[in-house]
C-alpha cells in the first residue's frame, strides 16, 4: 500500500526551500509531492506530520561496521538499527575491516550480510590498495562491477605518490570515486591531538594543522594531473579551505567532506585525557571548527558525514597516546546537526544537502531528494525536541560517543526506506 | 583534592604550605633521629612504568621515613608484559588496599586515568611529557632556601622543553608563584604551544641567560627523540650546553640546577656541575625527599580528614 505524509513541512534540499505539504510513496518511490491543494488520500495509508520536519533520509559516507572481524565492536544488524533510529537511510561503509575489503569476494560478504541484516541500505566502498597497504591498487574493476561505490584507504594515506597516482590514472578509466585521507603521513604520524598551546601543556604528541592542507595540496596536483574523481574524506582546518576553492574553481572533479565531531566539537574538550573525543584527525580549533562549518553552509565542504567509528570500553581505556581513535554517531549525527540550525549556523536545507543530497549525488545513488521518482527514503523528524544523551540507550553496540550527556535537540520520529518504515521512535524495526 | 597530580591545580597558597613542611622535613633528615610516624601503619606502593633510580630511591626513602610500609614495583617487568591493561593493573592493586600510589608512566594523563579508578590517594611521579609535580616542588624549595624568595625571579630554563615534563610542573609553579619565566633552547625542542604560556621564548643562551637568578638546565632526552631534533650533540653542547661563558650572562650569584640525571659535555659542562658556589645539582636531590614526605604526609592528612590540613 501506499504511504502518504500530511501536514508535513517539506525539507527540499535540492530546491533549498522549506515548505508545507504533502508526500505519498508509492511502490517504493516518491510518486506524488504537493505543496498546495489537498491530497488524494485513497489507497494510502495516510499519516499526519503534526507539521514536523519531512526530508530525504541521511546517506553517511564513511561508516565503519566491524563485520567482518570485530563483530562485538558492531555489526551490520546493530548498526543498521542505529542508523534507522538516527535517520540514515543510507550507510557508506568503510573497508577497513578484518580483513580489508579489497577483493569482490570480500564485498560480496559483506553485500550479503548487509542483506540479511540491515533494515537500511548499505551502499559499500572497497580499499584502493590491497589490504590498504599503499603498494598495489585493488581489482577496481572487478569491485565496481560487485558494487563499490568508492574506493578508499580510510585512515592511511597512500605514501607513494607514484601508488596513488597510478591507482587515481586507472580509477579514471573506469569513472571510478577515490577518497581519500588528507594529511600529510610524515608530520601526522604518531599524533594524538592538534599542535597549540593545548597539546603542548598537556603533553600530547601533536600534528600541525597544516598538515592537512599539505596532504590537500599533494592530491589537487595528483587530480590536476589525472583527472581523477575524488572526495578529501574531512577538511577540519581553515588553513585548507582556499586550497579547496581554487582546486573547485579550476574546474578539477574534487569534493570534500568533513565529520559532525569536527563540526560541533574542539580541542578543548580533550582536556582531562577524555578518550572519548580522540578522533582522527585530532579535534581543532574554534577558529577552524566556525569555519568548516561555513564552509559547510556555503557549499565549498560538500558532505557531512557521522564518521562512525564503534570502539569497545578497552581500546578506550587506555591512557589518551594508546588510547583507539574514533567516535561513533549514527545515531548522534542529526542532533547535532540540529543544535548548529538552532545556533543559526546552518539552515535544514543546507543541512539535508550536506547529509543526504550531496553524498548520493556524489556516489550517483537516487537518493538525498524529496522529487517524483525518488527512492522513499525519508524521515520525519522534531527539529527542536529537546533531550540529553545517554549513551547507554544507544543502539550501536559500542557506546564511544563524544556526546554522552549533552544537551542536545531533534528527534527522530520515523525513518522510511523505500517506503517502508524501519526505526525512529516507537517504531518496528526490530521484527 | 585527594591526589597529588601536577602542579597546575595547585594554588600559590597550597604550594607554599608543602614548601613550609618540607623545611622542617629538611631539618628531620639531617638529623641523627630520621624516622617519624605519620604514616605509621599505611602502605605506600610505588609503581613505576619507566625506569628510574633516583626518583624511586626518593619516594622509597620519603616513605620508609614517614614510616609507612613501603613496596617498590619495577612494572616494566611485571604483568603489563603479559598484556594486561594499566586499569586491571590499577584495580588489582587497588584491591589490596594501598592507602597511597605513587606512578611514574611514560604517557601524559596515564596517571590521571590511573587515579580514577582507584580508592587510595595517586601521587604523579611523572607522565609522560605532562607533568612531575614533586620535581617542580623540589626545585622551588631549593630555590626559596637558597636566594630566600620565591617570587620576583628571573628564571631560566633551557635546553630540551619539549620532551621535558619537568619544564612543563616548572612554568606552572614558578608563573604561579610571580616570577618571570625564559624558555632557551633549539626551535625544534621548544613545544610549538609555549608562546602562550606567559612565558618569554629565547633561542639564544646570552640573550637568554641576561640577568637571571637561576639557571636550570634540563636533560637532553635522547630516549624520546623519535627524529632529528638537533643535528649532533656536539652542535648542541656548542650553542645550548652550560659553560662558564654563557653562565657570565647570568647573575654573578645566579644558581645552576639540573634534575638529574646529568650528560656532562652535551647539556653541561662538567666543571659548572661541580661547582659548589653556583651548582645546587646535589641539594636538589637532598630537597627531593623532603618535599616527597611533606606531599606524602599531606594527602594522608587529607585523606584522614584528622586535621584540616592543606587542600591538596
Amino acid at each position: 500500500m501506499d504511504v502518504l505524509f500530511t501536514n508535513a513541512r517539506l525539507i527540499d534540499p535540492e530546491a533549498g526551500t522549506e515548505s508545507k505539504g504533502s508526500l505519498r510513496i508509492s511502490g517504493g518511490k516518491i510518486a506524488e509531492v504537493l505543496t498546495e491543494g489537498a491530497p488524494d488520500v485513497s489507497g494510502a495509508q495516510v499519516i499526519d506530520a503534526g507539521g514536523m520536519c519531512m526530508a530525504p533520509g541521511v546517506v553517511d559516507i564513511g561508516v565503519k561496521i566491524c563485520e567482518p572481524g570485530e563483530r562485538h565492536k558492531e555489526s551490520f544488524r546493530s548498526a543498521g538499527l542505529a542508523a534507522a533510529a538516527g535517520g540514515v537511510t543510507t550507510i557508506v561503509t568503510r573497508p577497513d575491516t578484518l580483513p580489508t575489503i579489497d577483493t569482490p569476494e570480500a564485498l560480496e560478504f559483506q553485500t550479503r550480510r548487509a542483506a540479511e541484516a540491515a533494515p537500511v541500505h548499505v551502499a559499500p566502498m572497497a580499499a584502493l590498495t590491497k589490504g590498504r597497504e599503499g603498494k598495489e591498487m585493488v581489482e577496481i574493476g572487478f569491485l565496481k562491477d560487485a558494487g563499490a561505490v568508492a574506493f578508499t584507504d580510510c585512515d592511511r594515506v597512500v605514501e607513494n605518490t607514484k601508488v596513488f597516482s597510478r591507482a587515481l590514472t586507472y580509477a579514471k578509466s573506469l569513472d571510478a570515486l577515490v577518497m581519500a585521507h588528507v594529511q600529510e603521513p610524515g608530520l601526522s604520524h604518531g599524533a594524538a591531538a592538534t599542535s597549540g598551546a593545548r597539546a603542548s601543556r598537556m603533553g600530547l604528541p601533536s600534528v600541525s594543522a597544516m598538515a592537512e592542507r599539505m596532504g590537500l595540496d599533494r592530491d589537487i596536483a595528483l587530480i590536476e594531473m589525472t583527472g581523477a574523481a575524488y572526495h578529501a574524506d574531512q577538511i577540519t582546518t581553515h588553513r585548507a579551505l582556499p586550497a579547496l576553492e581554487r582546486a573547485k574553481a579550476n574546474g578539477l572533479n574534487v569534493t570534500a567532506g568533513v565529520s559532525i565531531h569536527h563540526l560541533t566539537l574542539t580541542e578543548a574538550a580533550i582536556k582531562e585525557y577524555r578518550t572519548f573525543f580522540k578522533v582522527k584527525p585530532p579535534l581543532r580549533t574554534e577558529e577552524d571548527r566556525a569555519a568548516a562549518v561555513a564552509a559547510v553552509a556555503s557549499g565549498l565542504i560538500d558532505v557531512v558525514s557521522s564518521m562512525h567509528t564503534p570502539q569497545d570500553e578497552e581500546s578506550k581505556r587506555l591512557p589518551f597516546e594508546e588510547a583507539a581513535s574514533g567516535a561513533v554517531g549514527l545515531e548522534t549525527l542529526l542532533p547535532a546537526m540540529m543544535g548548529l540550525v538552532a545556533a543559526g549556523e546552518l539552515t535544514l536545507p543546507q543541512v539535508f544537502r550536506a547529509a543526504a543530497l550531496a553524498p548520493a549525488r556524489r556516489l550517483g545513488l537516487p537518493s538525498g531528494r524529496l522529487s517524483v521518482g525518488a527512492p522513499g527514503d525519508v524521515i520525519l523528524f522534531d527539529p527542536d525536541a529537546a533531550f540529553t544523551l545517554d549513551r547507554t540507550t544507544l543502539l550501536s553496540k559500542s557506546k564511544n560517543t563524544p556526546f554522552d550527556g549533552a544537551k542536545m535537540r531533534g528527534r527522530v520520529a520515523g525513518t522510511w526506506v523505500r517506503g517502508r518504515r524501519v526505526g525512529g521512535e516507537d517504531a518496528d524495526a526490530t521484527h | 583534592m585527594r591526589h597529588l597530580l601536577g602542579i597546575e591545580p595547585l594554588s600559590p597558597a597550597d604550594i607554599t604550605a608543602i614548601l613550609d613542611l618540607s623545611d622542617s622535613y629538611v631539618k628531620l633528615n639531617r638529623s641523627n633521629q630520621k624516622h617519624t610516624n605519620a604514616l605509621a601503619g599505611l602502605t605506600q606502593v610505588n609503581m613505576f612504568f619507566e625506569n628510574s633510580t633516583r626518583t624511586q630511591a626518593s619516594f622509597e626513602l620519603a616513605g620508609k621515613r614517614l614510616g609507612a610500609d613501603v613496596m617498590s614495583m619495577a612494572m616494566q617487568a611485571s604483568s603489563i608484559k603479559k598484556g594486561e591493561t594499566l586499569i586491571d593493573t590499577a584495580l588489582t592493586l587497588n584491591a589490596m588496599h594501598p592507602d597511597l600510589l605513587i606512578v611514574r608512566h611514560p604517557h601524559s594523563g596515564a596517571v590521571d586515568l590511573l587515579a580514577e579508578k582507584v580508592n587510595c590517594a595517586v601521587l604523579n611521579a611523572g607522565d609522560g611529557r605532562h607533568e612531575h609535580p614533586t620535581q617542580a616542588l623540589l626545585d622551588a624549595l631549593t630555590i626559596r632556601r637558597r636566594l630566600g624568595q620565591l617570587s620576583g625571579l628571573k628564571v631560566a630554563i633551557c635546553g630540551d622543553i619539549a620532551h621535558s615534563r619537568v619544564a612543563r610542573s616548572n612554568v606552572q609553579l614558578l608563573t604561579k608563584m610571580g616570577n618571570e619565566v625564559r624558555l632557551i633552547g633549539p626551535p625544534t625542542l621548544v613545544p610549538s604551544g609555549a608562546a602562550d604560556w606567559d612565558v618569554s621564548v629565547h633561542g639564544d643562551m646570552a640573550e637568554g641567560l641576561a640577568g637571571v637568578d637561576v639557571v636550570m638546565m634540563l636533560r637532553l632526552q635522547r630516549e624520546r627523540m623519535d627524529g632529528g631534533f638537533i643535528p649532533s650533540e656536539r652542535e648542541y653542547y656548542h650553542r645550548f650546553g652550560l659553560d662558564a661563558e654563557k653562565l657570565s650572562h647570568a647573575k654573578e650569584d645566579a644558581i645552576v640546577m639540573h634534575p638529574g640525571p646529568m650528560n656532562r659535555g652535551v647539556e653541561i659542562d662538567g666543571e659548572i656541575a661541580d661547582d659548589i658556589n653556583r651548582s645546587v645539582i646535589q641539594e636538589q636531590v637532598e630537597m627531593g625527599v623532603a618535599v616527597r614526605m611533606a606531599a606524602m604526609d599531606l594527602l594522608m592528612q587529607n585523606r584522614r580528614e584528622t586535621k584540616p590540613g592543606v587542600m591538596l
